[in-house]
């Protein structure tokens, strides 16, 4: 699935405060810029209380990016944390054309009956599992990570497996880095879509 | 330089961009200006700090403990002890920089006119923020346009990548012997404080070289030319050294083009006292500053698509106010609007409206329709729409449509808001627009 982007595609994070989705955010968006592309990266800006809901937002586009501020309308909406389906309005504000993609131990059909769609597509993956699996930590970040690769095309999958791993190798030991790597892999390979 | 020593610079580097020294980086405004600070490396930054700038100092602070800068930092316990460190400082000769925003800004008040009364080219970066209360951390223009009558020459940058040249080319103009004034560097808080985007960043050479070293004509400390700063001025001089400010003020406009035409022609990024976009054959415009100026040019290419006639003038100073530059622009439209992130309660309209119909009364023969939108005040979010409404509203009123408010906010909940001559008990917006001639 995966594609070129040819215009400015805004992302639309929901986690929680604490869960790292603005690492995250930036991590995306500087596997971007190793593309050539032209970047943002910005958490919401308001009061920030651990475990609250929380939005980061990211802007990729081939040509440089003039507007700032929350985005109105997103093209991908990445659901990091599974309890926020039905408690914060995810499927709201999404491009007819759009794709939300969920963090979840559901499956896409059971998802759809929760989100209100028109039209957008869904992907569901259980990244606390592989995070587990992989490098024993309830961290989904980096498997969301290559879900968002195989399902958006923002990114290409060897250019996150570099970023992925010089990021990592900065803070945690070789075992670390191997897990999060195998991580991106299968979720890349496992994530579920309609 | 080790993988660790790279990562506590906040630099994400794309291999591919590498052009000389430079290097395409993601930084988020206090980012940008912590490392345009960090090239430049000030002598002196005295700081406090104050959300949403407060990582600037932060970063600052980091970079003289790895060694990165020589820089000395004065910690105080307020910012008016850091606008009087910085006064004391620059005094004494050195190059000094801090950065602030917000009611921070406003406690530095007094000391603001004593930098700028003692012509001190120190440069201060300001992260845009609300004045309380209500208490509120947001974007918004207040506290800067408050003190634009304090003597110090103002930016308004567009994009994090502005904000940083910005502070690069700012030690430039006021340490200028043509001007030697302090300089303000603003950037909206949050939406460039705290938003991280791509930028080029110029090589420590590049800027080294660019901004040179840092010669004070008047130092405390210069032992072969004594002075003396911060002296009672009786009645009898006080005129002459204000009228020395102003004079310093006017120079600054030609030193503003000559450095922006030589960092463009340097680094590729030339800049002026105003940036027009689509200027040349509009017929309608919006007047803006700040960061959302990227959101009226998006809005105008849409529009230009579908044949309308509209253009964007971002002012990158305030003070110098660009007058000749805005009156040059906007003589021959049909009708503009001046979007003001700030207000001004009990004046006739918020402050750049002010200022800007005033620039155009020498032409009132030939002057467009002008109307005031105050926009994004503590933050509030801009929308889109809320630009083509305006341009709307502007094509209404070069249609001669009377009742197009003149000053109104836009974007609050629920009901339009009430125009300042609807809320006025004795004029009616007829009788507003009678006097206007239309």
């Amino acid at each position: 699935m995966e594609k070129v982007i040819e215009r400015m595609m805004e992302v639309r994070w929901h986690s929680r405060a604490g869960q790292g989705a603005v690492t995250a955010a930036e991590t995306l968006a500087a596997t971007a810029l190793r593309e050539g592309k032209h970047v943002q990266a910005f958490p919401e800006f308001g009061p920030e209380r651990m475990g609250a809901p929380l939005r980061a937002f990211n802007r990729i586009s081939p040509r440089p990016i003039r507007i700032h501020g929350v985005v109105e309308e997103a093209n991908v909406v990445i659901v990091v944390d599974s309890s926020l389906l039905g408690a914060v309005p995810v499927d709201a504000n999404v491009a007819p054309d759009g794709v939300i993609l969920s963090n979840t131990t559901k499956s896409v059909a059971e998802v759809r009956r929760i989100l209100t769609l028109n039209g957008q597509k869904l992907a569901c993956l259980d990244a606390t599992q592989i995070a587990v699996d992989c490098f024993g930590m309830q961290k989904p970040n980096t498997p969301m990570l290559g879900a968002i690769a195989r399902v958006t095309g923002l990114v290409a999958l060897d250019t996150l497996l570099v970023e992925v791993e010089e990021i990592f190798s900065k803070k945690f030991p070789p075992k670390v880095v191997e897990g999060n790597i195998k991580a991106v892999q299968r979720a890349y390979q496992e994530v579920s879509y309609e | 330089m080790t993988k660790t020593q790279k990562s506590k610079d906040n630099l994400i580097q794309n291999p591919k961009s590498k052009i000389q020294n430079r290097k395409v980086v993601i930084l988020s405004g206090n980012n940008a200006v912590a490392n345009a600070l960090r090239q430049v490396d000030p002598h002196v930054y005295p700081g406090y700090p104050i959300t949403p700038s407060t990582k600037i100092m932060e970063t600052v602070a980091e970079f003289i403990a790895n060694g990165k800068m020589q820089c000395e930092m004065v910690a105080v316990e307020s910012e008016h002890s850091a606008m009087s460190a910085a006064v004391g400082a620059a005094a004494g000769g050195a190059r000094v920089a801090s950065a602030t925003a917000a009611n921070g800004l406003a406690f530095m008040w007094e000391v603001l006119y004593i930098a700028s009364g003692s012509h001190l080219p120190i440069v201060l970066a300001i992260g845009n923020r609300a004045l309380s209360a209500p208490i509120n951390g947001f974007a918004d223009h207040g506290e800067s346009m408050g003190s634009r009558d304090a003597g110090w020459i103002q930016f308004y940058s567009e994009s994090v990548q502005e904000a940083y040249d910005n502070i690069i080319q700012a030690f430039r103009i006021g340490e200028d012997s043509r001007v030697r004034l302090p300089v303000m560097v603003c950037l909206d808080g949050f939406l460039l404080t705290h938003t991280s985007e791509n930028i080029t960043m110029q090589g420590d050479d590049e800027v080294t070289d660019f901004v040179g070293p840092y010669h004070a004509e008047f130092s405390l400390l210069d032992p072969d030319k004594p002075v003396s700063h911060g002296l009672s001025d009786p009645p009898s001089y006080y005129m002459e050294h204000k009228m020395r400010q102003q004079a310093g003020m006017e120079k600054a406009r030609e030193v503003i083009e000559e450095v922006g035409a030589e960092y463009g022609k340097r680094f590729g990024r030339p800049y002026g006292l105003v940036d027009p976009y689509c200027m040349d054959d509009a017929e309608t415009a919006i007047i803006i500053l700040g960061s959302e100026a990227g959101r009226v040019k998006g809005v105008v290419d849409k529009m230009r698509e579908a044949g309308k006639k509209v253009g964007a003038l971002r002012l990158r100073t305030v003070r110098p106010f660009p007058d000749e530059q805005i009156v040059r622009q906007l003589l021959g439209l049909k009708a503009v609007a001046i979007m003001d992130r700030s207000y001004a309660p009990g004046a006739v309209g918020a402050p750049m409206f002010q200022e800007v119909r005033s620039a155009l009364y020498d032409y009132r023969d030939s002057a467009p329709p002008i109307v005031n939108r105050i926009y994004g005040l503590g933050g509030r979010e801009l929308r889109n729409a809320d630009v083509r409404n305006i341009f709307a509203e502007l094509d209404a009123l070069a249609d001669g449509d009377a009742t197009v408010p003149v000053i109104q906010m836009v974007g609050l909940r629920g009901e339009p808001a009430p125009t300042w001559e609807e809320m006025r008990p004795l004029e009616t917006p007829i009788a507003v627009a009678a006097k206007r001639g239309k």
